[in-house]
């Protein structure tokens, strides 16, 4: 039966979940642990709906950051894979800086662009985000362009089919399971990669900044309030990128991973 | 005492549901110590599933299983029994000579003996040179030959072989059905082995179960006469086509009218 | 090469300020480009001869010391964070290994732990560290730090390591159980071989999370000493003396090549005896 292996799929989490909350706001009773120490979930909840709309407000600056970087950086990540399949050599200059880039917390050179831009702009976060993004879908989708079966190519060869065909009919198709499986993992880390840029200075709107100086202010509950938004807002960004991918592979394969990097 | 005693074994997945798969009905089988058995037959017809459930890898839906004087799980809890599969299944991490101390670990043997017993092993299978190289240096051949040596580290009474040839190659095959029984017949070793190729069930067996599907069961019980000892020639000998000419009538099911009547079929020339 | 696209990025960088405009732009309307005015893109050789100078006007230290000193911080902090979160993350693939319901149950909450932002972690993790006192264990400052690094690398590494567990293959385990081997058995000789090809990058990936988790903690709870403190303080410096923020930002990013070197050792000797792959 569909419906009972969906429910049993669906039941441990929820189990778990309900457990883990019921828990939590028993110990804060339970122990009359001060707000300032830990919040209980009511109150955090109570917060969240009081301040809805400033959380709204908070989390389109950090969410619409997030999303033009993902978007930047998908587009320019797909268009160096494509010059990289085709300029073998490109792909030895990349690589290696890829891979080094991949090793540091990037994020700190946010503190460098905050001082290439005026005060105000959003900029240097949104660039930040594409750099990340930009790196994470260019590894993915190279390797999905490149890494095709040689049998395929073979075929393709014995066709007398162009370079652009084989791209067009091998490559490209070899490659979108790839292209989702950076997008699963882009998606997140996009939302991560925005709030962590609010704290090198710079502009104040975003979630990032709100929760700083709720904590600042010992406005705990307010800050977690703060804190369930951001939770949402990266799961939305990654049930988009999983509906995304299950609408393109209709009938197709599942992501690929990247398990080599 | 039989080495193995199947007694009206069935075997029945998913019993009760629209998936249901009698996968064995009512298989009797005696075998004695020091035979060689074969299990042939099409795909379905249950002969992996029969050499599994005297492994104690699956428990039988109904009868019993005795193996060396005891119940199936005791015989595998005591390791009674060596086991080898179409794919050697070597771990890539492990030496040779430790792949074939694994059943030996497992067992607590201490360090010193277990080396002793591996080495030994290795002469065996005509491999001593190999000890310390790792088994994707080796062909597949001489992989199955330590997956051979490995099944037979402890000195189990029985071995059970799953198609363990089925991926070489027909010369390399062959080689290795003449090694199988040299070894087989120095360590006086019971063996139980799976194959679909009949001339290798002929050269290698005393007798040969046929075995056919929908539901799974024994069909024929045939008698290969070919001798205790069989060499290279023995391949051209006509005793050889003989036996292949019955087990092959036998799985087209032109005598099956004479299914599981206890039926025995003489090999040779009368 | 890798040489080569280092000098490219310098190239990159120089020939935008001479081509750029000094106090920025516009590109289809949009404020996108960069000011290239020296103080907010000082050249190459500015940055790099500001590691010789002093760190603060009068004083003795040299910068090059002072960032080193702060790497070497929290490179200290980010290996703690790492030891923690590979513990964990190993400790928990195994119990998801052993019981499907626990993987099914906690699994989606490990995905989402991975996206409540640090911030607000950080200073609670502090908060309770300094009440916690277990068995005489004080909980110093700089632990919380490591902690959160724990928390960005145990996930990861619990992730890979699961995958890692459950590639063995079917007919590997029927051999075990032929054997009679115990579950512990195995896992310790059968599982655990298997995964290392598939642990090991989820540990550099764990590694580099540990490193971020280090960084903004330091940020957010102000802990003296490490990187991330100085790329703040040399931030907020930024206009008066441009070239320092970027001292302390190659800084970081030695910080975190150091840990990947340091796990891509470890990969090569634990791969030492096994085939190589074919790209």
């Amino acid at each position: 039966m569909k419906a009972t292996s969906r429910i049993r799929r669906i039941l441990p989490p929820l189990v778990f979940g309900v457990a883990f909350l019921s828990l939590w706001e028993g110990v804060v009773k339970g122990f009359d642990l001060k707000p300032y120490f830990l919040a209980a979930p009511s109150k955090i909840f109570e917060q969240f709906f009081k301040n809805f709309a400033r959380i709204w407000e908070a989390t389109s600056v950090s969410g619409t950051n997030a999303l033009v970087g993902l978007i930047a950086g998908t587009v320019f990540g797909v268009a160096m894979s494509f010059a990289l399949s085709r300029y073998r050599f490109l792909g030895e200059l990349v690589t290696p800086l890829a891979i080094a880039l991949n090793a540091i917390p990037i994020f700190v050179l946010v503190a460098v662009l905050n001082n290439m831009y005026s005060i105000t702009s959003e900029i240097p976060r949104r660039i930040m985000v594409s750099l990340v993004v930009y790196f994470i879908v260019l590894v993915n989708v190279a390797k999905g362009l490149t890494q095709v079966q040689s049998t395929h190519v073979e075929l393709m060869k014995s066709y007398a089919a162009s370079d652009f065909a084989i791209l067009r009919k091998v490559r490209v198709p070899n490659a979108v399971p790839y292209l989702f499986t950076a997008l699963k993992i882009a998606a997140p880390v996009s939302v991560i990669t925005a709030f962590v840029s609010e704290y090198f200075g710079g502009s104040q709107n975003g979630l990032g900044s709100r929760i700083t100086s709720n904590i600042a202010n010992s406005k705990n509950a307010a800050a977690w309030a703060y804190v369930l938004g951001a939770c949402l807002l990266g799961l939305t960004f990654y049930a988009v990128s999983i509906v995304l991918e299950s609408a393109a592979s209709r009938g197709g394969v599942a992501s690929k991973t990247n398990n080599n990097k | 005492m039989s080495a193995v005693q199947v007694t009206g074994v069935s075997k029945i997945f998913n019993q009760g549901t629209a998936k249901q798969v009698d996968a064995l009905i009512d298989v009797n089988l005696t075998v004695e110590p020091g035979e060689f058995v074969s299990l042939i037959g099409p795909s379905g017809c249950g002969k992996s599933t029969l050499l599994r459930l005297i492994a104690n890898l699956l428990e039988p839906t109904t009868g019993s299983i005795m193996v060396n004087g005891k119940s199936a799980s005791q015989s595998r809890l005591d390791q009674d029994y060596g086991m080898a599969f179409q794919q050697a299944g070597l771990f890539d991490w492990r030496t040779v000579a430790k792949n074939i101390e694994l059943p030996l670990e497992l067992k607590g043997w201490d360090k010193d003996k277990r080396a002793a017993r591996a080495q030994e092993m290795l002469e065996l299978v005509k491999l001593p040179e190999f000890a310390e190289l790792y088994p994707w240096q080796l062909s597949g051949g001489m992989q199955q030959r330590i997956a051979i040596a490995r099944a037979l580290a402890a000195h189990p009474p029985l071995l059970l072989m799953d198609e363990p040839f089925g991926a070489l190659d027909e010369m390399t095959r062959e080689y290795m059905q003449g090694e199988l029984l040299r070894i087989c017949a120095e360590t006086s070793t019971t063996v139980v082995f799976v194959t679909h190729s009949i001339p290798e069930a002929v050269y290698l067996s005393n007798r040969v179960v046929v075995m056919s599907p929908r539901p799974g069961r024994i069909t024929d019980l045939i008698n290969v006469n070919l001798g205790a000892k069989r060499t290279e020639d023995t391949r051209a000998a006509t005793d050889f086509f003989t036996g292949i000419t019955a087990v092959r009538e036998a799985l087209r099911g032109t005598h099956a009218d004479h299914a599981n009547a206890g039926a025995v079929r003489g090999v040779e020339d009368r | 090469m890798f040489v080569l696209s280092i000098v490219l990025v310098v190239a990159l960088w120089e020939m935008y300020k001479v081509v750029g405009p000094q106090d920025g732009g516009k590109l289809f309307g949009a404020g996108v480009l960069p000011r290239s005015n020296d103080t907010a893109m000082p050249h190459v050789w500015t940055m790099l001869s500001r590691y010789g100078r002093p760190e603060v006007r009068g004083s003795d230290k040299r910068v090059w010391l002072v960032v080193l000193e702060g790497a070497w911080f929290s490179l200290r902090l980010s290996i703690v964070g790492f030891l923690l979160g590979s513990s964990i993350g190993v400790g928990l693939s195994v119990v998801m290994s052993r019981f499907r319901i626990v993987e099914r149950g906690l699994l989606p909450y490990l995905v989402v732990s991975q996206t409540v932002p640090l911030i607000a972690l950080a200073p609670l993790v502090a908060l309770w560290g300094g009440k916690l006192h277990i068995f005489g264990f004080e909980w110093p400052r700089w632990f919380s730090a490591a902690v959160l690094g724990a928390f960005l690398s145990f996930f990861p590494i619990a992730v890979g390591t699961l995958r890692g567990l459950a590639s063995a293959p079917a007919a590997a385990v029927e051999l075990m159980e032929s054997y009679a081997a115990s579950w512990k058995q195995i896992l310790l000789k059968l599982r655990f071989p298997s995964a290392i090809p598939y642990m090991i990058p989820a540990f550099k990936l764990g590694a580099s999370g540990s490193v971020v988790g280090v960084v903004v903690a330091e940020i957010s709870t102000g802990l003296k000493g490490g990187i991330g403190r100085l790329i703040i303080e040399y931030a907020r410096e930024a206009t008066a003396d441009p070239a320092k923020v970027f001292t302390a930002v190659f800084g970081a990013a030695a910080l975190g090549l150091t840990m990947a070197g340091v796990i891509a050792i470890s990969d090569v000797y634990l791969m030492r005896n096994r085939p190589k792959e074919t790209t």
